[in-house]
């Protein structure tokens, strides 16, 4: 799909809010699913569909390890079990569960990691889940999304409902620029291109789509013509986008909120290195922890914004 | 629907029980000194829980259909005692007595620990501890969305009683009043490093479960009668789920083994194999 080129994007829901919307609309068709939290469920948005589906709903209190171990459980007696917590808490708190309880038996068990990124603000680096992509990618047979607005976080969790297996779902707290129009497909293993360019590729996912589009913009103006992809689809990622990419453009952009080892770069450096070694710029948050601040402070601060990616595109593009 | 199984009648003899009890403790000493490796004692104290819930008429099973939505559950939590589940699950029917000799082999289904993607009868993939009650917690959980009256049974070690996951999961199951729910604790006295009371102190260990809502009961877990007893009580209980303490000696069974904690993750020696046989009246 080609998004508007130059129009500014609206700003619409948090994926939080639309994962909650998707979760409640799923269980009206799929009577299997089951959906535990560990008393977040006003945050992560699971209270929705607790409302809708008291029954079939358990608060299982502040207890990451057991929400993991209880999914299983019910995964195990052919329960489609959705969990959410905040990113920060699941993954690293009950990493060994989700591991040997969910992974090795390869249950199906969706996994939905809410208030990821920097983005979480105010409250500061403890709630600000920055290495869950890491984490997920590593967990054998997960599959990994991290969609870019609230349309595209309903047609991942209808995508994900439709899988057999494990599945990691990001999602943020705050609202997020539009991307999407309401009822878009999302094929797991496939990126989106949203817009042509043959100078340089900026890959992205989750909120730095936009920014990578508002990039593109901007690298216009410049005479550069980027090319921007969507990787929703971390795991699987689309290697055939990334080597055309590759060999189309000549260098890529790799921008993420996250930590830069284990993330979406080093999945795209790794695949690039084998099918179409081409230089790579990376926009993510080094290996540091952020602080407290407002969202818009925070991603100036700490490089993620459509600036940085800019900047990145150009030092890339001289290394061609 | 399959009929209910219970492949030992009400009536089963204790001594008839005792008698399988010492066939179990072979079938393990033999795999584990055949494999090289393994844990033997830490399997050895089980054995009494375990023929008393699959060959007591305890659990309902149906070897020929192992995935039987109406079964009981048994979630083996020390998934190092994974040579007595196969004992008993191979012993019950679900796969040849022959396979044990393939014990922790290459493409053997029988791995280090239990695998439930690869050997029909294992109920979760376990070896990390701490996690086996949550998931019965799920199982049991599940059973009452599905309106089934199956009963889940778990069994955890002592030590494994210092995992926090443990108690969180002793509170959910207080609070969704899962009285088809029941832990048995193998209270073998012994972890890997010395014993339980040097490592990290539990007691008073019922008194802890009974304070996180569950009914406790403490038991001689070697005898058969106080260990079917206990069983069979548990399935009367009300409105919350049962905590057996199972008293037990690690190595139960073999003399220079009992209570040395120094044998934990050992297999014994062709030798000290062939005596603890003869001390079991198999030579």
């Amino acid at each position: 799909m080609e998004v508007g080129s130059e129009a500014p994007l609206r700003v619409g829901p948090a994926t939080r809010e639309a994962f909650g919307e998707a979760l409640r609309d799923l269980g009206a068709t799929h009577p299997e699913v089951v959906v535990v939290d560990a008393d977040l469920n006003n945050s992560t948005r699971t209270d929705l569909f607790a409302e809708a589906y008291p029954d079939r709903f358990f608060n299982v209190g502040i207890a990451e390890s057991n929400l993991v171990g209880v999914a299983s459980g019910l995964a195990s007696c052919g329960k489609q079990v959705w969990i959410a917590s905040f990113a920060a808490f699941l993954l690293p708190n009950a990493y060994d569960q989700l591991r040997m309880s969910v992974a090795f038996p390869h249950l199906s068990v969706k996994v939905v990691g809410t208030h990821a990124g920097i983005t979480v603000g105010e409250d500061g680096p403890s709630q600000m889940g920055v290495e869950d992509i890491a984490l997920a990618t590593a967990l054998a047979g997960f599959q990994v999304f991290v969609p870019a607005d609230a349309a595209e976080t309903r047609a991942v969790v209808r995508a994900a409902a439709a899988l057999e297996g494990p599945v990691y779902i990001r999602c943020g707290r705050p609202r997020v620029p539009v991307i999407y129009p309401d009822g878009c497909e999302f094929t797991p293993g496939q990126a989106t291109q949203l817009r042509e360019g043959d100078d340089v590729t900026l890959v992205a996912c989750g909120i730095l789509v936009a920014a990578a589009l508002e990039a593109a913009r901007l690298l216009a103006k410049q005479g550069v013509a980027a090319r921007v992809l969507n990787m929703a689809s971390v795991k699987p990622v689309d290697e055939e986008a990334l080597e055309r990419a590759a060999r189309e453009t000549g260098a890529l952009v790799v921008a993420e909120e996250h930590l830069s080892y284990g993330g979406l770069g080093s999945i795209v450096a790794q695949a690039l290195a084998r099918r179409a070694p081409v230089p790579i710029g990376f926009v993510n948050l080094g290996d540091t922890y952020a602080e407290s601040g407002t969202p818009a402070d925070l991603l100036a601060k700490y490089g993620l914004t459509a600036d940085h990616i800019v900047r990145e595109a150009r030092a890339t593009i001289l290394r061609k | 629907m399959a009929v209910a199984i219970a492949p030992a009648p009400a009536g089963v003899s204790l001594e008839a029980l005792a008698e399988k009890a010492r066939l179990l403790r072979k079938r393990i000493i033999t795999m584990t000194t055949q494999a090289g490796s393994g844990h033997p004692s830490s399997s050895l104290s089980t054995v009494e829980v375990l023929t008393a819930l699959y060959f007591g008429g305890v659990l309902r099973y149906d070897p020929r259909n192992p995935r039987w939505p109406e079964r009981d559950r048994f979630i083996l939590s020390k998934g190092h005692a994974a040579p007595a589940l196969y004992a008993a699950l191979a012993e019950a029917g679900f796969f040849p007595v022959a396979l044990l000799r393939s014990l922790r082999k290459a493409g053997s289904p029988l791995e280090g620990h239990p695998n439930m993607r690869v050997l029909p009868g294992v109920e979760a993939s376990t070896g990390s501890l701490g996690q086996g009650l949550s998931i019965g917690v799920g199982h049991a959980l599940a059973a009452r969305l599905d309106n089934r009256l199956y009963r889940v049974y778990v069994l955890t070690g002592d030590g494994e009683n210092d995992e926090g996951q443990i108690w969180e999961a002793a509170m959910a199951a207080a609070k969704y009043h899962l009285d088809q729910l029941t832990c048995i604790i193998d209270h073998n006295g012994f972890q890997q490093t010395g014993p339980v009371p040097e490592v990290m102190p539990l007691v008073p260990l019922a008194d802890k479960w009974r304070a996180f809502g569950w009914h406790a009961r403490d038991i001689d877990g070697h005898d058969l009668g106080q260990v079917l007893d206990a069983l069979h009580a548990a399935a009367r209980v009300h409105g919350q789920p049962t905590a057996i303490i199972a008293h037990t000696r690690k190595g139960r069974g073999v003399s220079f083994v009992e209570n040395d904690y120094t044998y934990h993750g050992k297999a014994l020696t062709p030798e000290e194999a062939d005596r603890a046989l003869e001390e079991l009246g198999w030579k």
